[in-house]
C-alpha cells in the first residue's frame, strides 16, 4: 500500500488547491446559485421563494447588473430531499464557483448545506424563518426568529383573549424551539401555556387533539403546525364545529398557504405574525405586488414571509457587492457588516452585523376570505433571541447553531 | 454450472472489480474535479448499501423492506460514538457491530418464528417506520446520549468526519473518496466470496427450496439468521460512510429509502451484485441531473422511467445485458432465430 | 363519562377512517397479490376528483360517492391495460412498477393541479355530547365504510361473481380450465380496488384536504394494516383496522401522536409475530 499512500497525499494536494480560485472572474456574468425545492413535499414552499428571487435578480440586471456585469441564477432543485442539497451545495461552491448560494427551506437543509458552504468559502444566504440561533460569519439570514414574532403575538392574544394558552406543534426542532418561545413569552405576558402538543409531520388525524382541547379549555390556541398534512387540523376543528370558538393565533399559518388551501370556513380569524403578508398597505410593497404580477401572472403564488425574506436577501447581497465593488467573499461580508438596508416590500430589513440575522418589522394579520387583514404592525424588531447567544463582532470564528435555553 | 467454472468467473469478476477500484483511486483523485469525487464518493456508499440488500435479498431470498432501519442505526451508531470518544476509529466499528446485532435480535424474533414472504418483509418496514418515528421526535433537549444530542427531524448535523487512525486529522475528501472505493470493493468481493462457499451454498440452497434443505440436514433458520447479520453489518457499514459524506438524519430511516435500495435491487437484477450498484449508480445520477435541468418535474421522469423499465426489462440490468451479450456473440441471424425457437 | 364517551366514539371514527384507507389495497393485494404501491396517489386523485366536481357545481355526495371511485376505476382500467397485465405473478415487479407510477402520478399531479388546490368543507355539521363537540362526518364516514364491507363480504360469499373472483384467487389454472378468465377477473378486480381507493380520497377530501404528496402518508398504514389482516380481504381488513385503529386512538389519547403511531406499529409487528400470516391465516380461516 506504500504507493496508494503517496497517491493520497497527491490526490489530497490537487483536490485541496484546485477549486474556487478565480471565483467569479472567467465569465462575464455573475453567477449565483440557488437551492430550494422545487417538487416533493416542499415545493409548496419553494414556489414563491423562488419567483421572489427571480423578480430580485431580474430587477438588479434591468438596472445593469452588478459591477456592471450581468446576473446569472444557476438553479438547482433538491427534490425534497437532503442528500441532493449536500450534492447541489458542494456543486455550486467547487465546480460552479457562484460568488454566492441562496438555499435551504427546511432547518435540517440549512444545517447539511451551511458547513459545506463555510468549508468551501462561498458565502450563503438563508431566508426563511427558522427557530433562531444559528452565528455563522459565512451565513447571513434574513428570515426572522421567534422573539421578533412571537415576541409581538404572545402579548397580543394574552391581552387580547385570555390567560390559558394551548399549543399544537410540527414535531421538530422549529416546533420544539418555537414552543419555548411560546412559554417564555407567554409568561412574560402575564399568562400560562397549560398543556403543548407535538405531532410528527406526517400526521393527519387530529381528532384526539381536538378533544383534548375541548376538555382542557383553554382561552387562547397557539399553532406552530407545518405542512399539508398539518392542515388537516384546521378542516377537523371546523368539521367538529369549533370553528370560532376559540381564538387560534400563530406563526406558522399562513407560510405554507395555508389560507389558500383552506375553505375560508375552516381558516378565517385565525391570526398569525410574520415579517411580511402580501396584503400590507404600503407604497412599496403595492409597487412590489404589483411587479410581481406583471412578471409572474395573476396566478403567481401567495408571497409569503420566506419568499420576501428572499428577495431582500438578493438585494442585501447586492448592496455588499455593490459598497465592496468587488465579489471577493470577505470583502462582501465586511461590506454587508458594515451597514446594509433593504427597503423590502414587508419595512425595511437591516442587517445586524453580530448575529448576521435582520431587524425587520412585524406585521399580526388574520385570515379572511383567503387573504389576511393587518391588525397591527410593530416596526424594527431586533433579532434578539439569536443576539442573546451570538456575537460575531467578538467572537468572528463562532460556526454553530446554539440551542437557546 | 459446476463448482470450478462458477468461482473461476466469479475470481474474473473480483478481479476486474479490483482494477476498477484500483483505477479510480489512481486517476480520479488528481483529475475529476472536487465535486465529482465528493458525489462519487456519496453514489459509492450507496453501492454498498445496494450490495446489503443484493446479498440477503437476491441470495438469501429474504424479502427486507426495511433495510433501511440498519442503514440509519450504522449512521446513528458512529455519530454517537464518535462524538462521545472524540475517536472516530473505535465509532466506525458501532457504525458495523450495532446494526448487526440489532439484526441478530430482530432476526431471531422473525425466523425463528417462522416468519416468511412479504409478512417478514412488513414487520421490517414496520422497525425502520417505528426507528423513523422515534427518531424523529428526538427535537428535545432531553434526548441526548452522552454528549451527542440526537436532533429529531434535522439530525445530527455536526456529526465528526472520520479521522486517519489515531490522528485525529480528518480524511481529506480525496481520502475519504479512496476509503468509500475500497470499502465498495471489499463488500463487492466479500459478498462474492461468500456465496461461493459451503455457507453461502447452504443460504442458497435454502432460498430455492426452505423444506429440501432442511431435510438435508442444514438448519435453515440459523443459516438465515446469518446471513440477516451480515447484511445488516454490511449495511451499517454504508450508513457509516454515508454519514461522512451528507449526514446523520432520519431520512434515513423513511419509507422512501427504504424503497429507493430495493428498487436498486430490482432493476440491477435480483441475484446479482453487479447489477444493483450499477443501478444505484444510474439512478442517482439521473435524480441529480434531473434536478439541474428544471424543466420537467424529477418525479414524472423517474417514475416514467420505472414503469417502462419493469415492462420492458424484466429482470434487471445485469441479465438484460447478458442476454444482449450472448444475442451479439452468437456468430449468425440463423442461430440467433434458432436460439429464439429453441427459447 | 362524557370524555370517555367522546373517546369511545373516537375509536369508532379512527377504525373506519383506517378501514377506508386500506380496503382498496387489500382488495388489490389479497386478490391478485399485486402490491400496489400506488395506492396513496390514487387516494390522492380521487381526492381531486372529488374536489373539482364539486367546483364545477356537482352535488358534494355525489362528487365523492360516485365520481371520485369512477374516475379512479377508468384509471385503474387504463393503468390495468398498459402495465399490470404484464406483470401479474411477479409480485416484486408489480411494486416496483406501482412505485414508478406512484412518483409519475405524484409528479402529474404537482405540475397539473399544484398546491393551491381550495378544498371542500365537509358536508354535515357537528353535534354535542356534555361540554364536547364533535364532527358529525366522521361518523357518517365510518357508516359508509360499514354499508362497504358489508356488501364486499355479501358480493364474495353469496354471489356467483365473487365465487368466482374466490376461485380465481385461490387457483389461477384451476379456475381457467373450468372456462374462467383470469385476465378478465384480474381487470375487473383491479378496477373494484382502484375504486374503493378513489372513494377513500374523495371521502377523506373534506377532512383531511388534498395535496399532490399527501399518499405518502397513508400507505404504510394501509399496507400494514392490510397484512396484519391476512389472506382474507374483507374479514381481515376489518378486523385488523379495528384492532389496530383502536390502539392507536387509545394510545394516541393517553400519550403523543407518536406513541399513539408507534404503539400501532408495535401491535402489528407483535401480532404477525404470533399469527404469521395475518389474523385470517390462523382465525377465521376462509372467510372472504
Amino acid at each position: 500500500m506504500k504507493i496508494s499512500r503517496r497517491l493520497f497525499l497527491g490526490g489530497t494536494a490537487v483536490a485541496l488547491t484546485a477549486p474556487w480560485v478565480n471565483r467569479g472572474f472567467a465569465a462575464d456574468d455573475i453567477t449565483i446559485a440557488s437551492i430550494y425545492d422545487l417538487s416533493g413535499g416542499l415545493e409548496i414552499y419553494g414556489q414563491p421563494i423562488d419567483a421572489c428571487l427571480d423578480l430580485a435578480v431580474s430587477e438588479l440586471n434591468e438596472a445593469g447588473g452588478l459591477l456592471g456585469r450581468q446576473i446569472k441564477v444557476q438553479k438547482y432543485d433538491p427534490q425534497s430531499n437532503i442528500q441532493l442539497y449536500t450534492q447541489f451545495a458542494t456543486e455550486a461552491a467547487t465546480s460552479l464557483q457562484a460568488a454566492t448560494v441562496f438555499g435551504g427551506i427546511t432547518s435540517a437543509s440549512r444545517e447539511a448545506i451551511r458547513p459545506i458552504l463555510s468549508r468551501y468559502q462561498t458565502l450563503y444566504f438563508y431566508s426563511p424563518l427558522y427557530e433562531g440561533g444559528v452565528c455563522d460569519r459565512n451565513t447571513f439570514l434574513t428570515g426572522s426568529t421567534p422573539s421578533q414574532t412571537i415576541g409581538q403575538l404572545m402579548p397580543f392574544a394574552v391581552k387580547n383573549f385570555g390567560k390559558k394558552v394551548y399549543v399544537l406543534a410540527a414535531d421538530y426542532n422549529y416546533g420544539q424551539i418555537s414552543t419555548k418561545w411560546v412559554r417564555d413569552y407567554t409568561a412574560q405576558a402575564g399568562g400560562e401555556v397549560i398543556a403543548a402538543e407535538f405531532f410528527p409531520l406526517d400526521v393527519t388525524d387530529f381528532s384526539a387533539a381536538i378533544q383534548k382541547i375541548q376538555r382542557e379549555k383553554p382561552d387562547v390556541i397557539y399553532t406552530l403546525l407545518v405542512g399539508g398534512n398539518h392542515m388537516s387540523f384546521f378542516r377537523q376543528w371546523a368539521a367538529a364545529g369549533m370553528a370560532g370558538q376559540i381564538p387560534i393565533v400563530s406563526t406558522s399559518f399562513g407560510g405554507g398557504n395555508e389560507h389558500i388551501v383552506l375553505t375560508p370556513a375552516e381558516s378565517d380569524g385565525v391570526m398569525a405574525a410574520f415579517g411580511y403578508f402580501q396584503e400590507i398597505k404600503s407604497p412599496a410593497n403595492e409597487a412590489f405586488v404589483k411587479r410581481y404580477h406583471e412578471k409572474f401572472g395573476d396566478k403567481a403564488p401567495y408571497v409569503t414571509e420566506h419568499a420576501s425574506a428572499t428577495y431582500n436577501a438578493v438585494h442585501h447581497w447586492a448592496n455588499g457587492v455593490k459598497k465592496a465593488n468587488s465579489l471577493d467573499r470577505m470583502a462582501v461580508i465586511e461590506a454587508i457588516e458594515s451597514g446594509s438596508t433593504v427597503n423590502g416590500p414587508g419595512g425595511p430589513s437591516t442587517i445586524d452585523p453580530k448575529t448576521h440575522h435582520c431587524a425587520t418589522d412585524v406585521h399580526i394579520g388574520r385570515a379572511k376570505d383567503h387573504s389576511f387583514e393587518i391588525l397591527e404592525s410593530f416596526a424594527n424588531q431586533p433579532p434578539a433571541d439569536t443576539a442573546a447567544v451570538c456575537d460575531l463582532v467578538a467572537n468572528p470564528n463562532d460556526n454553530q447553531q446554539y440551542v437557546i435555553q | 454450472m459446476t463448482f470450478s467454472t462458477f468461482s473461476r468467473a466469479g475470481s474474473i469478476h473480483i478481479a476486474l472489480a479490483a482494477i476498477a477500484m484500483l483505477a479510480a483511486i489512481i486517476i480520479l483523485p488528481s483529475f475529476a474535479p472536487l465535486y465529482t469525487l465528493i458525489n462519487v464518493t456519496l453514489y459509492m456508499s450507496m453501492g454498498v448499501f445496494a450490495l446489503s440488500l443484493a446479498l440477503l435479498w437476491g441470495y438469501g431470498g429474504i424479502l427486507c423492506f426495511g433495510q433501511s432501519a440498519f442503514f440509519g442505526l450504522g449512521a446513528y451508531a458512529y455519530a454517537i460514538a464518535a462524538i462521545n470518544f472524540g475517536d472516530t476509529t473505535l465509532a466506525a466499528a458501532f457504525a458495523i457491530v450495532i446494526p448487526a446485532l440489532f439484526a441478530a435480535g430482530l432476526g431471531y424474533f422473525l425466523f425463528y418464528g417462522r416468519l416468511s414472504d412479504v409478512y417478514l418483509g412488513v414487520i421490517t418496514l414496520t422497525v425502520t417506520l417505528i426507528l423513523f418515528k422515534l427518531i424523529n421526535s428526538t427535537g428535545g433537549d432531553a434526548w441526548r446520549i452522552g454528549e451527542a444530542r440526537l436532533g429529531g427531524f434535522n439530525g445530527i448535523p455536526n456529526t465528526p468526519l472520520l479521522t486517519v487512525p489515531f490522528s485525529g486529522v480528518p480524511l481529506s475528501p480525496a481520502q475519504m473518496f479512496m476509503l468509500a472505493a475500497i470499502m465498495l470493493f471489499v463488500t463487492y468481493a466479500l459478498c462474492k466470496v461468500l456465496i461461493v462457499t459451503r455457507f453461502g451454498r447452504a443460504v442458497i440452497a435454502v432460498r430455492e427450496n426452505e423444506m429440501r434443505a432442511e431435510l438435508l440436514g442444514y438448519n435453515a433458520k440459523r443459516l438465515k439468521l446469518a446471513v440477516f447479520v451480515i447484511s445488516a453489518g454490511i449495511a451499517g457499514l454504508a450508513g457509516l460512510l454515508f454519514a461522512n459524506s451528507v449526514f446523520v438524519s432520519p431520512t434515513m430511516f423513511s419509507l422512501s429509502m427504504a424503497a429507493q435500495v430495493l428498487i436498486w435491487v430490482v432493476v440491477g437484477g435480483l441475484g446479482t451484485l453487479f447489477g444493483p450498484v450499477a443501478a444505484c449508480f444510474a439512478l442517482q445520477i439521473a435524480t441529480a441531473a434531473l434536478g439541474k435541468l428544471g424543466i420537467v418535474d424529477p418525479n414524472i421522469v423517474l417514475g416514467t422511467v420505472l414503469v417502462v423499465f419493469v415492462v420492458f426489462v424484466p429482470g434487471g440490468i445485469q441479465p438484460a445485458l447478458a442476454a444482449l451479450h450472448a444475442w451479439i456473440a452468437t456468430p449468425t441471424r440463423q442461430s440467433r432465430t434458432l436460439e429464439k425457437v429453441a427459447r | 363519562m362524557d370524555y370517555f364517551l367522546v373517546v369511545l366514539l373516537q375509536i369508532v371514527g379512527a377504525v373506519g377512517n383506517l378501514a377506508l384507507i386500506s380496503v382498496g389495497l387489500a382488495v388489490i393485494f389479497g386478490m391478485m397479490r399485486v402490491i400496489n404501491l400506488a395506492h396513496g396517489e390514487f387516494i390522492m386523485l380521487g381526492g381531486f376528483a372529488a374536489i373539482f366536481s364539486v367546483q364545477a357545481g356537482i352535488n358534494i355526495w355525489l362528487a365523492m360517492l360516485v365520481i371520485a371511485p369512477l374516475s379512479i376505476a377508468v384509471l385503474g382500467v387504463v393503468i390495468e391495460r398498459l402495465v399490470m397485465r404484464r406483470l401479474y405473478g411477479r409480485m416484486v415487479d408489480t411494486m416496483l412498477a406501482s412505485w414508478g407510477l406512484s412518483l409519475l402520478l405524484i409528479g402529474l399531479a404537482t405540475t397539473f393541479f399544484g398546491n393551491r388546490v381550495v378544498g371542500i368543507a365537509a358536508p354535515v355539521g357537528s353535534f354535542r355530547i356534555g361540554d364536547y363537540s364533535l364532527g358529525a362526518y366522521d361518523f357518517v364516514l365510518a357508516g359508509i365504510v360499514l354499508v362497504v364491507f358489508a356488501g364486499g363480504y355479501a358480493v364474495l360469499r353469496f354471489t356467483r361473481a365473487g365465487l368466482i373472483a374466490r376461485a380465481t384467487m385461490q387457483n389461477r389454472e384451476m379456475a381457467s380450465s373450468l372456462g374462467i378468465e383470469p385476465s378478465r377477473v384480474y381487470a375487473i378486480t383491479f378496477a373494484i380496488g382502484s375504486a374503493l381507493s378513489g372513494l377513500a380520497g374523495g371521502l377523506l377530501a373534506p377532512i383531511s384536504g388534498v395535496l399532490p404528496t399527501m399518499g405518502v402518508a397513508y400507505i404504510a398504514k394501509a399496507f400494514i394494516t392490510v397484512i396484519t389482516g391476512g389472506a382474507s380481504v374483507i374479514t381481515g381488513t376489518a378486523l385488523s383496522s379495528t384492532l389496530l385503529g383502536s390502539i392507536n386512538t387509545v394510545s394516541t389519547f393517553v400519550t403523543t401522536p407518536v406513541l399513539g403511531d408507534v404503539a400501532l406499529l408495535l401491535a402489528a409487528t407483535i401480532f404477525l409475530r404470533l399469527l404469521p400470516t395475518g389474523i385470517t391465516g390462523r382465525i377465521f380461516k376462509g372467510a372472504p
